[in-house]
């Protein structure tokens, strides 16, 4: 046992990625199918108001909303700002102002890019159309930006009845977030020692409780665990189950087991697979230690020691 | 209806970086701070609330990591709120008035050094019509600023005093990310990061926790030797599409502000949350506040902004001037969204001394 040493920050990349399918209500399947087309719509009020984009429900009344509305390409900027660093993701990769545009014919304004030579050349009140994308699928995006643009309304707003052959339903809406994971103290005391082959858990002092993986803190006392102790490296299979779906990019042949796995000297138990056994011969109570494999970085299984199966009494508390 | 009260109120530092500690390492102090304030220790609050976002440090069910930091095994009753924690705090004073609970704790906590804070909050934003164009938090906020200015009602110099005014008066919190300041006119030397907003009009980006605790009636009393009594709170929320609102107003934090009964009687103190320097121009005109009130001493946003903790942190920042006996009448307020979205005011007094 010794008090824990201050680890090496550690850090890794980690990529978060969720393309999200949304399905779309009536009157955003309209708008942007009508997109796809080159005619904007927008929605128009109880109380008159014409909304582009439109919503599907009145941000004042909460009534539903239907009454669609043809609205012009060309509109005014109610406000903006000067973007002088494009990020990933946006509509265009050169500098660009964002802006507030009420298209003619709408009440009220819609956010996209507006490509100006610099700020110099924008100003709020100033005439704009959209450049359509060139290849348009039904999304926000097949408005490629705004333009400047130094004329009248191209035509005049009028009722639209959202028809459109081959309408689009859904969207898929791909994200991408990239982050430097760091894990903190225990976890990186926990990874550091486990780089050495070596299992360290953390003891909480008030309840004495050792628990591996630390996570810092003792869930049940609220205060932090900093006394490192090693555990195992053998163990005892407290509960398991067997594995009858190949996961994707896994390369293991099912079935398989997935083991509860407590490691003399800890108060909670691991997960971990087992091995060198065939599936259907495990058993609580098995015991077992870890398999490292050349260069793994954490025991790629754990197989039986041949030791007598451990007494039920003594793992109860830890199922 | 029962009197319920900010009992205690404690903070960590807001620091740009914090990988050296998890998240649950970097809140445990400030929870264990905020009970020792009133001698309580976990097991024995009756309420648990929290606030965060797992999209910030992209870590899934960081929230219930965190929970480690509270003792909550064997079970507790516990919420959670994807939200700044002033929302937390608004459940669990919720949860006090019924007489469900006498004790909470609230606590709320961000971590934004991982990922990259402008982008990874384009995804609250509408997934139909918004987030696909991936607007960052900065070129949402200037558009406001930009309507702001348009409209007369501000210029790039006062925006200037009103981040110099914050960062100057967070000379002496030691919690604060950023203090003092280059006189306005400097400031405006600085090339814009988003025209109109410069980087002394944004917010620092930085990773801090916060915790409160609420107590009702005589356990209020005896935890606490002047509480900060909630003598009202409401939160409101604007239509969800930028441009169907104006950008210059707040109805939200008006009507919110209305409704807890912020002009029933003059405050002497108010914590204002507002991110970006504009908003604070809109949010002083909402809520009439005068010269005559003292603003953000606490240096607010512009000194410090732990998201899901800054809003907290007002009205902890309200209601610890209240327990020093700084204040008798505190006006706190937070956000949450873009552009002023959503709005939370909490109007707190103590006894007469």
């Amino acid at each position: 046992m010794t008090p824990a040493p201050a680890p090496e920050v550690l850090k890794a990349p980690l990529v978060v990625e969720f393309p999200f399918t949304r399905s779309l209500g009536p009157v955003q399947s309209a708008f942007l199918t009508g997109l796809r087309e080159r005619t904007v719509l927008g929605v128009r009020t109880a109380g008159g108001r014409v909304l582009v984009p439109p919503v599907e429900y009145d941000p004042d009344t909460a009534a539903e909303l239907r009454d669609l509305v043809e609205v012009a390409p060309t509109g005014t900027v109610t406000t903006w700002a000067w973007n002088p660093a494009p990020r990933r993701g946006q509509p265009l990769s050169t500098p660009f102002a964002w802006a507030l545009v009420r298209l003619d014919g709408a009440d009220t304004a819609l956010l996209h890019a507006l490509d100006a030579p610099g700020p110099d050349a924008v100003r709020t009140g100033m005439r704009v159309r959209v450049r359509w994308a060139e290849e348009r699928e039904g999304s926000i995006t097949d408005i490629a930006c705004f333009e400047p643009y130094d004329g009248p309304a191209t035509h005049e707003p009028g009722p639209h009845d959202g028809v459109f052959a081959d309408p689009v339903t859904g969207i898929v809406a791909p994200a991408r977030l990239d982050y430097t994971y760091a894990p903190g103290r225990a976890q990186s005391r926990y990874l550091a020692a486990l780089a050495g082959r070596k299992t360290v858990g953390e003891r909480c002092p008030s309840c004495r409780k050792v628990y591996v993986p630390p996570r810092g803190a003792c869930p049940t006392c609220g205060v932090a665990t900093e006394e490192q102790v090693e555990v195992g490296p053998g163990g005892t299979v407290t509960t398991f189950c067997i594995v009858n779906i190949k996961a994707r990019n896994l390369d293991i042949e099912v079935p398989y087991v997935y083991a509860h796995i407590a490691l003399d000297g800890a108060d909670l138990a691991l997960h971990g697979r087992i091995g060198g056994i065939p599936y259907d011969q495990v058993r609580m109570g098995l015991r077992v230690t870890p398999v490292w494999t050349e260069g793994g970085r954490y025991p790629d299984h754990y197989r039986p020691t041949g030791e007598p199966d451990a007494d039920y009494d003594t793992y109860k508390e830890l199922l | 209806m029962r009197d319920v009260a900010i009992v205690a109120f404690g903070q960590s530092g807001t620091r740009r970086t914090s990988a050296e500690v998890s998240e649950v390492e970097m809140l445990m102090p400030v929870l264990h701070q905020v009970l020792g304030a009133v001698g309580l220790r976990a097991g024995e609050i009756d309420f648990t609330c929290s606030g965060s976002s797992d999209y910030l440090a992209g870590r899934a069910f960081s929230f219930t990591m965190a929970l480690d930091g509270v003792g909550a095994w064997p079970p507790i009753a516990e919420s959670h709120v994807e939200m700044d924690g002033a929302w937390a705090l608004y459940e669990a004073w919720v949860k006090l008035l019924t007489g469900e609970a006498d004790t909470a704790l609230v606590y709320s906590y961000g971590k934004s050094s991982p990922g990259d804070l402008p982008e990874v909050l384009t995804r609250q934003l509408d997934p139909y019509y918004v987030a696909p164009l991936w607007p960052d938090s900065v070129s949402l906020a200037a558009l406001q600023a930009q309507a702001l200015i348009d409209a007369g009602d501000t210029d790039e110099r006062a925006l200037a005093e009103v981040a110099a005014r914050g960062r100057n008066a967070a000379a002496d919190n030691r919690h604060a990310q950023v203090t003092r300041s280059a006189p306005p006119g400097a400031l405006l030397d600085a090339p814009y990061l988003v025209r109109p907003l410069r980087r002394h009009d944004c917010p620092p980006i930085g990773d801090g926790a916060a915790a409160v605790v609420l107590a009702a009636g005589d356990t209020a009393r005896r935890l606490c030797a002047r509480p900060a009594w909630i003598r009202g709170m409401d939160h409101r929320i604007e239509p969800h599409g930028l441009g169907v609102r104006d950008l210059t107003r707040s109805p939200s934090t008006r009507l919110a502000a209305t409704r807890a009964g912020a002009f029933e009687a003059p405050v002497d103190l108010a914590e204002l949350h507002a991110p970006f320097t504009s908003q604070e121009i809109i949010l002083r005109r909402e809520l009439e506040l005068d010269d005559g009130v003292r603003l953000n001493p606490s240096g607010g946003a512009p000194a410090a902004n732990p998201m899901m903790a800054a809003g907290l942190i007002r009205l902890g920042e309200a209601a610890a001037a209240l327990h020093r006996g700084d204040a008798d009448r505190a006006l706190a307020h937070a956000t949450s969204g873009p552009c002023l979205q959503q709005n939370l005011v909490a109007v707190l007094e103590g006894e007469a001394r």
